[in-house]
């Protein structure tokens, strides 16, 4: 049993839990399967530099070593309890679960199984990126979000395994059968089924939409079910670093173009191996809208009754930001479309609890695009980043029957088309993005359209070799 | 709680050309019923159609789709049902509508929506127009329901797609059109699986829904559409193709304050309280058997019958106040007796076989009005054949003793017209007597009154001296006894003899799903169906009852 702790390392006492070994027999080698498949293609046999949770201490969570990916040792962590009572919703102050309760299954079940979709998701639609990697350094922070992407999809299986018996199992072998952008078994949300094929798409989906994957995690760590509580708790300190990738990311992509545009203020910066700042916010406008979408209807029953029910709160619910936990006596209002013009409708707050969890989103996003546009302004260069509307580009809610720009102005079908590559990226930005995606494998080097890092990981230099190649060794 | 609302002015009256919700499309022998619908098109204010879910207008369309195909398009021999919108088949009937409406609207929404699935069945059974549900995304409640009606179900595996009867879990009432019924009678799921599919709310995906025999098969997203098409294209066969339609047009009555006239049929209103009068009009003319190219929905007999429809429809829609309804019918009786020869010889041709078929509807739609009905026999009446059939649907028959007022049986009394319960209403009526029943079948004498009491085709006779003032007793007598009990003694007693899965599902509908409708545990301040989508959980009472 000591070898299983070895091999999975976990705080659930896994080696004296019979059913968690039962459920884990059958469902460990079928995600060694998975991860061989449809895990990162063509590195497999590498040595990469990655962190390891092994325990939840302080530093427990973050041992740096050379690890082959399939050896990784994904683990199983809940952090440590930290509350006794429901802290919101119309179970405040009874007893926290520390079982499902029978009435709450189907909606717990849905929300950990959405939750964990998106996991191996993402690893699918990123399997291609390291063929492109513009420097060791992103190559390995790329297998970094990857397997740990993975590693929350044991987090998740572990509550389908320990608490939603037979149903539970079956959903966790389906995790593993569904395919990011398969046309016969997709994965459940629409933005995990579009594959992400260039860096810039890459730091743009890991800036705005695993962003989202962390609102909707603090959101669940808030839960009246402690295990799915002190399961996302422990995951949203491994997510921190994958926003930290896509926010410095782009802002690297910005720091490289600026420099460019110093060196000559009248070239196009296309000539010189960058990408325009323009064409970077029409990625943003992208990403940013799909990523809204992922927040759900603005006006939801759902969102009403995980809230009432104490299964999902808001964004640090008790940390500070609200005083009134119980939220049924006060209002929301947000813009809706009416016909021609816009309207405004009030609805309950439990109602628009996911409008609520969004703006705490939208605030974090503004944040990084301050933190941006500060690079501009430092080198005097005069462009300024900005998130559309809520409006724009909407395939989901009141919005999305309907054409907006950028600023939250109606426009008729006429208009939208021609428009359109204005705000989004086209097929040339496309083509050109993808022209700049070659990859760098040499330490201490690094790809024209993107800047080197302030640092580099675990207090190791930039031209640290954070990969190994196999065929080098 | 917000004052419950029902619509007070519903016409029934549509067609393709202005549905706001569906597609009808023919293609040869396969027509394809798309379902699309309009979230800000809700008959009131208060609610959005929100995942094809829908509400009185949505199933209005219905009808008038199932119905137009049997007349207008013969031919089609396969008919798909399909959603418009992707990943979502139908969510069912509306919540937030069926929350915020009157009690007495929800029963007669949920019964109309009934007939509706009943009516594509009978299409299926009698029109040979067999009826495939293209599920291509979420499928619950009523939309399950739907589903259930069709002949064959096909669910696409897109790994998430499911089929769903999630009331009981979700909203603490009951699948109000036919779904507990039809899950275990039509499509024989066992007691016990059918048990854990209705409660678990989630519903049942792809290869298990297959298993436990929820639908008939599973395809995946690639192939589903193609899949389908090929299904329909073989169950279609060749279609009918030597049948031509006809165009239903439409009644368009003339409407008053207290009445709607049609041409052959009156409804009105408030001479008397709570009572109304339906008045139905023999043909004046002899009518032929149409020929092929003479085919036409004025036909006397299908006119007749598509009027008194519409006119029940607005009875029990636009005046719920009304509880009893004195019928009277008018004209030769010779002319409903020819109408009857010419029905009964030429069931070999489909349009009169069509014709006939909708009369039984339209009897049946009466059979399951919550009003009662008295028919009054009188000089100038005409009872005889089919139209004794009104007198034996009514709840009584009153008939006036005088020489010259007859009634007399047809070949269309004997089983033609058959009820829920599958036995005619002559064969209902005389349920233990099977010799008089026998000695029946034959006779095609008129009968005075006294001997049609005796013979047991009305209920009392009375002479001139007495008429007008037992009939005024019976009425305002009638008019002054309690609804509820009345609604509920009239069903009990009208449906004798075997059950049926008809006579189950409506049956169930009055006696659970309008019970539980009714009760706090759904409908009170912290019912599960009245806090559905609300901030608040809901709280029972649970002492079982």
């Amino acid at each position: 049993m000591l070898e299983l702790d070895a091999k999975i390392p976990n705080n659930v006492d896994l080696s004296t839990d019979r059913k968690l070994q039962r459920a884990l027999e059958s469902w460990q080698p079928s995600f060694i399967d998975w991860w061989q498949d449809m895990g990162p293609e063509g590195f497999q046999q590498d040595n990469i530099y990655l962190r390891t949770a092994i325990s939840v201490e302080p530093g427990g969570w973050a041992n740096f070593d050379y690890v082959k990916m399939p050896d990784y040792r994904w683990g199983i962590f809940l952090a440590p309890p930290s509350r006794d009572t429901i802290g919101f919703g119309d179970n405040m102050g009874k007893a926290v679960w520390d079982a499902v309760p029978g009435d709450m299954r189907k909606e717990l079940r849905r929300i950990i199984v959405t939750q964990a979709d998106t996991e191996p998701a993402s690893v699918e639609q990123q399997r291609l990126l390291g063929k492109t990697a513009p420097s060791l350094y992103d190559l390995r922070n790329l297998f970094q979000v990857n397997v740990e992407e993975g590693r929350h999809l044991w987090a998740m299986v572990y509550l389908l395994h320990s608490y939603f018996g037979r149903d539970g199992r079956e959903e966790a072998e389906e995790l593993l059968e569904r395919r990011s952008g398969h046309a016969d078994s997709p994965r459940i949300l629409g933005a995990f089924n579009e594959p992400i094929t260039n860096w810039l798409d890459f730091f743009c989906f890991t800036m705005f939409t695993d962003r989202d994957g962390k609102y909707q995690l603090a959101a669940l760590a808030e839960s009246a079910f402690d295990p799915l509580a002190r399961t996302t708790q422990f995951m949203l300190t491994e997510e921190a670093h994958h926003l930290f990738v896509g926010e410095t990311g782009i802002g690297r992509i910005i720091d490289r173009t600026t420099d460019l545009m110093q060196q000559d203020k009248n070239e196009d910066v296309r000539n010189l191996g960058g990408l325009p700042l323009d064409m970077v916010q029409r990625f943003i406008n992208k990403w940013y809208s799909l990523s809204l979408d992922l927040f759900g209807g603005e006006d939801s029953s759902n969102a009403a009754a995980y809230f009432a029910l104490g299964l999902k709160g808001r964004y640090k619910e008790q940390g500070g930001r609200y005083e009134d936990h119980v939220a049924l006596e006060q209002h929301y209002t947000y813009d809706v479309v009416e016909g021609e013009k816009m309207a405004q409708r009030e609805i309950p707050m439990r109602r628009a609890m996911n409008l609520v969890l969004r703006d705490a989103y939208v605030e974090d996003c503004e944040r990084a695009l301050r933190k941006w546009n500060s690079i501009c302004k430092k080198k005097g260069i005069a462009f300024e980043f900005t998130l559309p509307s809520e409006r724009f580009h909407r395939g989901q809610g009141v919005f999305s029957a309907t054409h907006f720009d950028p600023s939250g102005n109606m426009l008729g079908n006429d208009v939208w088309q021609a428009k359109r590559d204005d705000y989004l990226p086209s097929e040339h930005d496309v083509a050109y993005v993808e022209s700049l995606m070659v990859a760098e494998y040499e330490p201490g080097k690094i790809a024209g359209w993107i800047a080197e890092p302030k640092a580099g990981i675990n207090r190791q230099a930039f031209d640290f070799p954070y990969v190994r190649f196999a065929n080098q060794e | 709680m917000a004052p419950k609302k029902a619509p007070t002015n519903v016409n029934f009256e549509t067609h393709p050309s202005g549905y706001k919700h569906l597609k009808l499309e023919v293609e040869g022998p396969v027509a394809k019923i798309i379902v699309d619908i309009q979230e800000d098109k809700g008959l009131w204010e208060g609610y959005e159609l929100k995942l094809n879910s829908y509400d009185l207008g949505v199933d209005i369309e219905l009808a008038d789709a199932v119905n137009r195909l049997r007349f207008e398009h013969p031919e089609v021999s396969t008919v798909v049902i399909s959603s418009g919108q992707d990943g979502v088949f139908s969510s069912g009937a509306n919540i937030f509508m069926l929350g915020s409406a009157t009690h007495g609207f929800k029963v007669n929404f949920c019964k109309f929506t009934n007939e509706t699935r009943l009516s594509i069945e009978d299409a299926s059974a009698h029109s040979d127009q067999k009826y495939i549900a293209a599920v291509n995304g979420v499928c619950s409640g009523g939309g399950y329901e739907l589903a259930l009606a069709c002949d064959e179900i096909y669910l696409i595996d897109d790994r998430k797609s499911t089929v769903a009867l999630p009331e009981v879990p979700y909203l603490g009432v009951l699948p109000g059109t036919g779904g507990l019924t039809r899950v275990t009678d039509k499509r024989k799921v066992r007691r016990d699986l059918a048990d854990v599919f209705c409660t678990l709310a989630e519903g049942v995906k792809g290869k298990r829904a297959k298993k436990w025999g929820l639908v008939d098969e599973v395809y995946p997203s690639s192939r589903f559409d193609e899949a389908v098409e090929q299904k329909a294209t073989e169950l279609a066969g060749s279609g009918n193709a030597n049948r031509k339609g006809v165009a239903l047009d439409a009644l368009e009555p003339t409407i008053e304050e207290d009445s709607v006239t049609y041409r052959h049929v009156t409804l009105a209103w408030g001479a008397q309280t709570r009572t109304a009068t339906l008045d139905i009009h023999a043909a004046k003319e002899a009518i032929d058997v149409p020929g092929d190219k003479e085919l036409d929905a004025n036909w006397y007999p299908l006119r007749l019958f598509r009027e008194l429809d519409d006119a029940l429809l607005r009875l029990r829609f636009n005046h719920p106040e009304i509880g009893l309804v004195v019928l009277r019918t008018h004209g030769d009786p010779a002319r409903v007796l020819e109408m009857d020869k010419l029905l009964f010889a030429h069931q070999d041709t489909w349009f009169v076989r069509e014709t006939t078929h909708f009369i039984r509807r339209t009897l049946k739609r009466m059979d399951l009005c919550a009003m009662s009905f008295f028919a009054l026999i009188e000089e100038d009446s005409a009872f005889v054949g089919s139209f004794l059939e009104f007198a034996f649907a009514s709840d009584r028959a009153y008939m006036l003793d005088e020489d010259n007022v007859k009634v007399a049986l047809s070949d269309m009394n004997m089983g033609l017209l058959p009820m829920s319960n599958g036995i005619s209403r002559l064969a209902t009526r005389l349920l233990d007597d099977d010799a008089a029943l026998d000695a029946l079948k034959t006779n095609r004498e008129p009968f005075a009154a006294l001997d049609a009491e005796d013979a047991g085709l009305i209920t009392l006779a009375f002479d001139d001296l007495d008429w007008e003032d037992e009939i005024r007793l019976a009425t305002e007598e009638r008019a002054s006894l309690s609804p509820d009990a009345l609604t509920g003694m009239e069903a009990s007693l009208r449906f004798a003899g075997p059950e049926t899965l008809e006579t189950k599902i409506f049956g169930r509908l009055s006696a659970w799903q309008n019970w539980i409708f009714q009760r706090p545990n759904a409908v009170g301040p912290k019912g599960a169906l009245s806090l559905y989508g609300q901030p608040e959980s809901p709280e029972f009472d649970w002492e079982r009852t």
